[in-house]
């Protein structure tokens, strides 16, 4: 599990990341989520003891980063994939980060075998391919077989296979009862792989929700409408309790009143209608919405 | 549903400072040996100060009988034959900051420092890994050198033997020298967490500063140039001081192995708190 508490980062009077307060449970994958820039790797940084925070603290299975003594065992992070020495074969590469942790050169072969890079392995990386850098990178995650793991921005320059790889394998790495956090820019990644998001904007927490929540909670159901008489088609739907934003070009936004009662009323009172339509709005949508206002949304935190 | 239960260590090695500084070494030798341009430095190393013996000292073989009486009294085969050590000190001193800035360069030390958040014991174990190393090849080296040299010394030309005063101590700094070197180099690495600079302030101190400070007028410059770094840590493989202010061998190597200590200790302060 990981724990922030109040965690902040300034740099000079600018802060990256301001207040966060979240957990990462075992279990779920979730996924960490804004736009470029609101802080994610900041807190990655943070959670890996790489950066230290202004104020707050951030704990890994209760314990600061920098007080653990093999914490490859624990927590596995893929943080930039080219962050390799090219010249060191893929092999050396994690053999180099084993040996830091004492786990045994047997494991190097398990995970290479795993990512699939088993045939390249004595390979210098300067001459991998972005997709199998990532493969590294996540091999070099899951050396420690830890119950964490972490990966910022992953699916960032792989080509479709290489997405649904990675997407299978945080899945299956959550149902073996594991914590996994992933990072993403992207919601509709985010909504194909994630049980748990944490929104972030502007390095403040957004939403820390489940993926169907966040859906449910931010995403209303409109209905749009077009009439002929468009104002007197308002006016009723106000009295039925309807929420009508009446747009530029005539099209009236409903919100409380479902399509099929709009339909009724219409042929009751004589309308003619151009259109009637069902308008959800998309997780992406919610998410933007979400980044945009940078309102605090925060689920009751459980006890 | 949580078939993966909380990873714990394993329990034999949940504690001990020595498994964990066990382990920060094998991971930093793997390292150092798994590049192509830590063994080619370390060959080059040897190379130039045996092949510096072999040069210097047919030149001056050749060139003896052309020598003056002064120059003659002044010649010091032991220094003669280590020459080699003023080049090799450069590739030497590269090694030590490219070990550092190298993974600063391309990201890797988030990784190293992921693995073992233990940063002073990363840097400090960075270090006595490759100055051991380093000791091994320059002293063998040395030897070799030394060797080579006096070989090339025959008839009239005077030639040293180890049992002559100073000359094992200095045939043994050379090693001592390069092994301070590439600490320094390690240190000044660490400090500038970057090749260009970390490459521009070990020459600038080597080679830069002495020439600066030559500059200065009369006496002042003789009176400086012996506390440089450079010039003060090479007196302990002279046999004779190159000139009378010169510091004493083992003065010289104790106030270069404080300048090493110093700025070792203000990375390691540093490093602490910098964020990487």
């Amino acid at each position: 599990m990981i724990e922030a508490r109040e965690l902040t980062k300034r740099y000079g009077h600018k802060a990256a990341v301001s207040g966060l307060d979240f957990r990462v449970e075992p279990g779920r994958v979730t996924g960490f989520l804004g736009p470029n820039g609101a802080g994610k790797s900041t807190t990655m940084r943070m959670i890996l003891g790489l950066d230290l925070p202004s104020s707050g603290s951030v704990t890994v299975n209760g314990r600061r980063y920098q007080g653990m003594v093999w914490p490859l065992y624990e927590i596995g992070a893929l943080l930039d994939a080219r962050a390799v020495h090219p010249g060191r074969s893929a092999y050396n590469h994690l053999h180099s980060l084993a040996a830091a942790n004492g786990i045994p050169r047997s494991r190097v072969d398990v995970v290479l075998e795993q990512v699939g890079l088993t045939a390249v392995a004595r390979k210098r990386v300067g001459g991998f391919s972005l997709g199998m850098s990532q493969r590294l990178g996540i091999a070099g995650a899951l050396l420690g077989d830890p119950g964490i793991l972490l990966f910022d921005e992953p699916v960032n320059g792989l080509d479709p296979d290489g997405i649904l790889w990675i997407r299978t394998l945080m899945r299956s790495l959550a149902a073996e009862g594991r914590t996994v956090l992933v990072s993403s820019h992207l919601m509709s990644e985010m909504a194909l792989t994630a049980d748990h998001l944490l929104v972030i904007g502007e390095g403040r927490l957004l939403a820390d929700m489940s993926l169907d929540e966040l859906i449910a909670r931010d995403a209303t159901d409109r209905v749009e409408v077009r009439a002929v008489d468009h104002h007197r088609l308002a006016g009723e739907l106000r009295t039925l309790g309807g929420e009508v934003t009446l747009e530029p070009d005539g099209t009236l936004l409903v919100v409380g009143v479902d399509s099929a009662t709009i339909g009724e009323l219409a042929a009751a009172q004589g309308h003619v209608l151009h259109q009637l339509r069902d308008v959800t709005s998309s997780l992406e949508e919610a998410y933007f919405r979400l980044t945009e206002d940078s309102v605090v949304y925060r689920a009751p935190v459980p006890a | 549903m949580n078939a993966h239960t909380v990873q714990t260590v394993p329990a034999e090695r949940r504690y001990g400072l020595r498994a964990r500084l066990r382990a920060t070494a094998r991971s930093e030798w793997v390292k150092l040996w798994s590049v192509r341009s830590a063994p080619a430095v370390l060959e080059a190393t040897a190379v130039v100060i045996v092949v510096g013996a072999l040069v210097l000292s047919s030149g001056y073989r050749s060139g003896w009988a052309s020598l003056s009486a002064s120059e003659r009294a002044a010649f010091d085969p032991t220094y003669t034959s280590l020459r080699g050590i003023e080049l090799a000190q450069l590739f030497v001193g590269a090694l030590g900051v490219l070990a550092v800035t190298s993974e600063y360069g391309t990201g890797l030390i988030r990784a190293t420092l992921a693995a073992t958040p233990q940063r002073t014991q990363v840097l400090v174990v960075k270090g006595l890994v490759l100055g051991a190393v380093v000791w091994v090849v320059s002293t063998a080296s040395s030897f070799g050198a030394f060797a080579l040299g006096q070989r090339l010394f025959t008839g009239p030309m005077p030639h040293a033997a180890l049992g002559d005063p100073g000359v094992l101590r200095a045939v043994l700094g050379g090693g001592l020298y390069l092994t301070l070197i590439v600490l320094f180099g390690t240190a000044l690495g660490a400090l500038s967490r970057s090749t260009p600079l970390g490459l521009a302030a070990l020459f600038g101190v080597l080679l830069v500063l002495p020439l600066m400070v030559n500059l200065l007028p009369g006496s002042l410059a003789d009176r400086i140039l012996p506390y440089l770094p450079g010039e003060a840590g090479a007196q302990v493989w002279h046999v004779m001081p190159p000139s009378p202010r010169s510091l004493g061998p083992w003065q010289g190597f104790a106030l270069f192995a404080l300048y090493v200590v110093v700025s070792a200790g203000a990375v390691l302060r540093l490093t602490r708190r910098r964020d990487v």
